[in-house]
């Protein structure tokens, strides 16, 4: 703690039993981040706020939602009709589970381009992809809430994903998930308990330690280069600049940005033409008939995709799972020391921006109903999406990496 | 120095000697620590066992397998009848001669097309994978990843492809099943659909959730 702000006053007498002005300069008017941020670092923070609008958009729709398999429909239509803004809750939280990944998405996508997965960030990596897999459990779930049809049939499947483990194992994890034999009334109520307690708390757990372990590292940049390596006499490095004013400045135009195409969509598009909220999901769920066409909602159908392209339960589950699964290992399968595309091969550029390419093609087949040509694309974009990770720890070791510059440039 | 304070001062001086690890008797606290951690750590299990348990089927939930009847006295050829069952929809399908015939005819495209796979009450253990061939009565989820399959018994169906004989498609993964309920080879669902256990009361009602046997 600086001695100097721990004078008079009552931040003086705070500050001599609580260190609130030594974590705020430890962690925004005195964290040096690179002074080249583009386009791509809007995102982080961008998440976070998201993370912000879905907890207080929860917090109150939780007031009148009721987790209840006869009650629960009617109370979404209920919040959505009666309820004073009732509809503009929801449709932020709606709206924000999809931008939530849009965000994310790119936040990640970031991270593969400027390398920002490797060392010293590895574990910051490994946390945010814990956050990652938390999201989707906490979108999964939510999903489930409203007690539409699209919710019931989305949970059977995705829950008898689970079935595919053999011996015997499987069905009884599917037995204790649903707790009954079917998705039915303890299945929602156990969905609403883990979604709106459970899997929040952990996801906000993590985020500490995501934000904690990046101002312990030092955020990457577009150059990929380490700013720590290039300090001043007085110790602050010479290509940093605080993160209060400069970068609080950037992303709250960011915010802004953000918050026109967020409003846009919840007043003009909240379905977003049955992307963000699918119309079989308007009819209450129905034990007895399956959807004509069940995909789900587009975040979710890069893997789901993965999931249709195998013939085969165990296998295709499997795939699926390696899919997510691979991701946290990727510091280690990138194995150039080069962290940006900026300074790396042309192979490497092609590799990426194949498996870009192919992520967002298995997205839309997943969205459609199975056809043959869907499956053989799909199945040419799962390769495409493994071959990524296997292309990269071959070539990583062997490519031939532009000269590093000295400085941000 | 007054008596008091000096007791004080000896108090303190065999404090401080018992935080070095002067006359530490080191297996004592092991044993200590030791015993504390399986104590603690038992406690913790039950705990979570408990809880765990309680997310498994309740009671009331269990009981809720109630055997239902239907009556099939009003299905006409080549209609079928969705029946709820432990919440699961239950399919008896009046099947046509060209169904019947159709058994046999797509029985090199199955992959199980003689019922091995434990998927049937033995008594539905045959080519018809019935107690009377004419009346088709099997759990209508998908072994995949439980979808309900939807009817198509139109022949040569357009999405189906030339060769369809009519049976049942599953729209989620595609997968399809024949009049019996025997899954196609080369489709994500891994086994037939499920016949559940039932009975016929008489010519025109069955009984769904009660073995043959039970009641013979």
């Amino acid at each position: 703690m600086s001695k100097e702000n721990t004078g008079g006053g009552l931040m003086g007498w705070i500050d001599a039993r609580l260190p609130v002005t030594a974590a705020l300069e430890k962690h925004v008017t005195k964290y040096y981040a690179p002074k080249n941020f583009n386009f791509w670092y809007y995102f982080g923070a961008l998440s976070l706020m998201v993370l912000i609008i879905q907890i207080v958009t929860g917090i109150f729709l939780t007031m009148n939602y009721k987790p209840d398999g006869d009650l629960a429909f009617k109370s979404v239509e209920y919040i959505m009709r009666d309820v004073n803004f009732g509809w503009l809750i929801r449709y932020m939280h709606s709206t924000g589970a999809s931008l939530f990944f849009v965000v994310v998405y790119l936040h990640m996508f970031r991270a593969l381009l400027y390398g920002s997965y490797k060392k010293p960030r590895e574990l910051l990596w490994i946390f945010g992809m814990l956050i990652y897999v938390c999201l989707m459990a906490e979108a999964f779930m939510g999903y489930l809430l409203p007690w539409g049809q699209m919710s019931y049939w989305g949970a059977q499947v995705i829950i008898s994903l689970f079935g595919a483990i053999p011996f015997g194992i499987g069905d009884a994890v599917t037995l204790w998930l649903k707790g009954d034999y079917i998705v039915s009334d303890a299945t929602l109520n156990r969905f609403f308990a883990l979604h709106v307690i459970a899997v929040p708390l952990v996801l906000i757990g993590l985020v500490v330690a995501h934000i904690l372990a990046l101002h312990e590292v030092g955020s990457n940049n577009p150059d990929g280069i380490e700013i720590k390596a290039n300090k001043a006499a007085d110790g602050i490095p010479k290509d940093g600049i605080p993160f209060h004013p400069y970068y609080t400045v950037k992303d709250l135009f960011g915010a802004c940005v953000f918050f026109l195409v967020f409003f846009a969509i919840v007043f003009f598009a909240p379905e977003m033409g049955g992307y963000f909220l699918e119309h079989a999901n308007f009819v209450p769920a129905d034990p007895l008939k399956t959807p004509e066409h069940i995909a789900p909602v587009w975040y979710f159908t890069p893997f789901y995709a993965i999931l249709r392209a195998v013939p085969d339960k165990l296998m295709g589950v499997m795939a699926m799972g390696a899919a997510i699964l691979v991701l946290f290992f990727l510091p280690w399968i990138d194995r150039n020391p080069v962290r940006s595309i900026r300074y790396r091969s042309l192979a490497y550029k092609v590799l990426l921006f194949s498996f870009a390419i192919a992520f967002i093609v298995l997205g839309y087949y997943g969205m459609q109903a199975p056809t043959p040509t869907g499956t053989f694309i799909s199945r040419l974009c799962a390769l495409i999406y493994f071959g990524f990770f296997i292309g990269l720890f071959f070539i990583s070791k062997a490519e031939k990496n532009k000269p590093l510059p000295e400085r941000l440039t | 120095m007054s008596a008091k304070k000096k007791a004080t001062d000896e108090r303190r001086v065999a404090l401080d000697s018992s935080i070095t690890n002067e006359g530490l008797d080191p297996k004592r606290r092991r044993l200590l620590v030791g015993g504390m951690s399986a104590v603690g750590g038992l406690g913790v299990g039950a705990l979570g066992v408990s809880m765990l348990a309680s997310m498994s089927p309740s009671a009331r939930a269990k009981a809720a397998g109630a055997p239902v009847e239907a009556d099939i006295s009003k299905l006409s050829p080549g209609q079928l009848l969705t029946v709820e069952w432990r919440g699961k929809p239950v399919w008896i399908v009046r099947r046509t001669e060209q169904a019947l015939q159709s058994l046999n005819s797509v029985a090199s495209q199955l992959s199980d097309p003689d019922s091995q796979e434990d998927m049937q009450p033995v008594y539905a253990q045959n080519e018809t994978r019935a107690i009377k061939p004419e009346y088709l009565v099997v759990v209508g989820i998908c072994t995949h990843l439980g979808c309900s399959p939807t009817y198509r018994p139109e022949i040569a169906a357009p999405d189906l492809g030339s060769d369809w004989e009519g049976g049942f498609f599953c729209p989620c993964h595609g997968s399809k099943f024949d009049y019996a309920g025997r899954v196609y080879a080369g489709v994500p669902a891994p086994t037939n659909l499920e016949v559940p256990p039932y009975q016929y009361l008489d010519d025109n009602r069955i009984l769904i959730g009660v073995d043959q046997e039970a009641a013979a």
